[in-house]
């Protein structure tokens, strides 16, 4: 698909930055305040649908973002995956709020959850753009 | 009990639009609003009167809460109302570019 | 007792592995695939052991103790459902090695298909209400991009309703579930089994029931809501169409209207006696009607299709008889329909493999030159029929001798009476596609797809001879588990203090 003009392009180059990290304050934070990985996640996958639509992409490129996409969603799952097993092989039960807990309202407390949070945000954003992705590439599919 | 009503009017709402409209979007649109209906019924479930959002925060005052349970669960049924409108919308558009219509009454395969 | 959580987390770790191992190397998607589906099945048999000593074992998730966590109830019926389960996922996944050999994306396909896995596994072993419903959703989601998988005109269109219909089930479903979290505040099935001891009978009991009835029905392809069924099948490919008509209809409809009715609802006969006669109903009104419809298809896919609407009407009608040897019949006729048609599917598939065709006009004397197609589906249609000595025939067995007990004879009359209309046609299909002769020459079956159905007509053979310590040991427990109703919760409860 082609890109906008080279006003939007500008702009968009200097807004990806704060973008990425509200979004990134979004999941972090996610113990604390509402959001958490899932709301995060969406902000994340809004910067890259931001830069396709702003620069626009061919065929190529959209396969390789394709494929880079679906390797960081399946990272995500196996980081949350594993940190739930992680919780049943060292401790003995599924799911299991391992780590120290800390003292309350701080950054680095409530044990696994923050760990949890980020995992499914690089899974939501990954998987939104891969959403993205395939609804754009019907456009491609038409054409031959 | 008349916001109960109206949740449950908005649903059949969606359901008239499922099953009488003849386009595919407009199908499509017809379980968006459906599931508002569900999740605005379940977030209210947890409603009352003069209480706060359920957020701990460094003001330590007891006070009653909305009551949170139902608040996670919706956000679990959205998550999975954006899968489904996500796959529904793809087929979708898949379906135009084999049959060239988005009119259901064209699309007749399958018989038998 | 730790292996519980590991139905679930097994084939999600696969499921996330597939894309990864994918990229590296192709072929190691399928020998990965099929590695976990056949350690799934080993446990499967462990999973059984164990429920052998302890009647109901309690798993809470992350330690927390219910009603504030959410816990995972293994009882024998959950057992014997991760069983079947196991068993089918195994003979589909060596089916699909060879048949899938001409697709691209193969990974894609057992992303999907060990997602699915992962949530009918949930399903059946949860003892929360909306883990239940995350569950089914992950699972129903799963089912309709796999149904859609060709991308051919049929598939998408056979998808999208089948995406319509069973989507309005599940937020039926959830608006069930909203209602009822509005009167008892908790979502244990434990839990809302004790507190709506104190409400039964009331009408927002049967209003919240009927309800959930209405979801089910839908999503298990009962008469009048069953028309996605005929459309679905014939247009998946073959190991799909046998996973849906296997296993997929019967966890999402059947498994979970009977752990809410006997559990947590905890109607029984004895109370309520005018519910089980509907159940009864509908049961009958899905086999006659299908049954009939069956007789005049063109397709070999299509006909099959509305033969399982029929038959899991059969399932139906010995829930509804509601005493012992009624509900033994109907747990035992899971696994022998499943085992059947999912055996009639294969056979349809390495059809399709050969020559690429599916009208029955079209296809004639396959007998000769198919042999191991051939016999499999004369032993799969004669189980279906209720044959002796297959596994059909004690499981129909079972539900007649339960109609005589509860003195339903004419119920019991009925039964035996419309296994002639599988008979009718069966034999239709066995007349025209493998008895007359042909001279075209086709290729033959390849060997991965024989030894799929071969493990399914040996298991059927099997179970057929040496039905008695099977019913004794693994389905008796299993009937038993149902029919105790709010006991049920009482052991949960007890599971959870004594710290299992």
């Amino acid at each position: 698909m082609k890109g906008m003009s080279a006003i939007v392009k500008s702009i968009t180059n200097i807004t990806i930055g704060f973008i990425f990290l509200y979004g990134v304050y979004i999941i972090l934070h996610g113990h604390l305040t509402p959001g958490g990985g899932f709301a995060g996640g969406v902000i994340i996958a809004g910067v890259f649908v931001l830069k396709v639509l702003a620069f626009g992409v061919d065929k190529s490129a959209e396969k390789k973002s394709s494929t880079i996409a679906s390797i960081f969603e399946s990272i995500g799952g196996l980081l949350f995956v594993g940190v739930a097993l992680l919780g049943l092989i060292v401790m003995g039960t599924f799911f299991l709020n391992f780590l120290p807990k800390g003292e309350p309202f701080r950054l680095l407390s409530a044990g696994i959850i923050p760990l949890c949070n980020i995992a499914i945000g690089i899974k939501v954003g990954a998987g939104l753009f891969s959403i993205f992705l395939a609804l754009a590439a019907v456009k491609y599919i038409m054409e031959d | 009990m008349i916001i109960f009503v109206s949740c449950i009017l908005l649903f059949l709402i969606g359901l008239y639009a499922i099953v009488i409209k003849r386009n595919l979007i407009k199908i499509a649109i017809g379980f968006a609003l459906i599931e508002y209906a569900v999740n605005l019924l379940f977030a209210l479930v947890g409603f009352k009167r003069g209480a706060l959002a359920p957020i701990i925060t460094q003001i330590d005052t007891p006070h009653h809460f909305v009551d949170p349970i139902p608040q996670a669960l919706v956000l679990t049924a959205i998550v999975i109302a954006l899968g489904t409108t996500a796959l529904m919308l793809t087929v979708i558009l898949r379906i135009y570019n084999q049959y060239k219509t988005f009119d259901i009454a064209k699309i007749k395969k399958l018989t038998g | 007792m730790t292996i519980i959580p590991l139905y679930i987390a097994i084939p999600l770790i696969s499921a996330f592995l597939i894309p990864i191992l994918g990229k590296i190397y192709k072929p190691l998607v399928w020998m990965f695939s099929t590695m976990v589906s056949f350690a799934l099945f080993i446990l499967s048999l462990y999973g059984i052991v164990l429920t052998q000593e302890t009647s109901l074992i309690v798993y809470k998730m992350g330690n927390w103790a219910p009603p504030l966590g959410i816990v995972m109830a293994f009882d024998s019926f959950s057992a014997f459902m991760v069983l079947v389960i196991a068993i089918i996922v195994f003979a589909c996944c060596l089916f699909s090695i060879r048949f899938l050999s001409n697709y691209t994306g193969q990974w894609k396909f057992y992303t999907l298909f060990m997602l699915m896995t992962a949530g009918i596994m949930g399903i059946v072993i949860t003892g929360d209400l909306f883990n239940m419903f995350v569950f089914l959703e992950i699972a129903a989601i799963a089912s309709y991009a796999l149904v859609a998988f060709g991308l051919k005109g049929e598939q998408l269109e056979a998808s999208f309703k089948y995406m319509v219909m069973g989507e309005i089930g599940g937020l039926t479903f959830l608006l069930a579930i909203a209602l009822l979290y509005a009167k008892v505040s908790t979502l244990n099935l434990a839990d809302i089994s004790m507190s709506l001891q104190t409400i039964h009978g009331t009408t927002f009991f049967w209003m919240v029931l009927g309800l959930i009835v209405f979801a089910f029905s839908i999503k298990a392809a009962l008469v009048p809501f069953h028309s996605w069924c005929p459309d679905a099948y014939p247009a998946a490919l073959a190991p799909i169409s046998s996973l849906l008509a296997g296993v997929c209809t019967k966890v999402f409809g059947i498994y979970t209207l009977a752990r809410i009715i006997f559990n947590v609802f905890a109607v029984s006969r004895a109370t309520d006696p005018w519910f089980f006669n509907i159940l009864i109903g509908m049961g009958l009104l899905s086999i006659i009607f299908a049954g009939l419809t069956a007789l005049n298809q063109k397709d070999y896919k299509r006909l099959l299709a509305y033969s399982s609407i029929s038959q899991v009407g059969f399932i139906l009608l010995g829930f509804g008889i509601g005493n012992y040897f009624g509900v033994v019949g109907a747990i035992f006729y899971i696994l022998a329909h499943g085992l059947s048609k999912a055996l009639l599917f294969f056979t349809s598939g390495s059809i399709v493999h050969s020559i690429d065709k599916t009208n029955i006009a079209d296809l004639s004397g396959l007998g000769e030159q198919m042999p191991t197609t051939a016999w499999s589906f004369r032993i799969g249609a004669m189980s279906v029929i209720g044959l002796p000595p297959f596994v059909g025939f004690w499981a129909k067995l079972f539900i007649i001798i339960g109609a005589v007990k509860a003195g339903m004879i004419w119920i019991a009359i009925l039964t035996g009476a419309l296994s002639i209309l599988s008979l009718a046609y069966l034999l239709k299909i066995e007349n025209n596609v493998f008895m007359k002769k042909t001279t075209a020459i086709i290729k033959g079956t390849p060997f991965t797809m024989r030894i799929a159905m071969v493990f399914m007509v040996v298991l059927i053979v099997v179970l057929g001879l040496g039905f008695q310590p099977f019913v004794d040991f693994i389905i008796g427990p299993a009937a038993h588990a149902l029919l105790r109703g709010v006991e049920y919760a009482h052991l949960v409860f007890e599971g959870v203090v004594t710290g299992f």
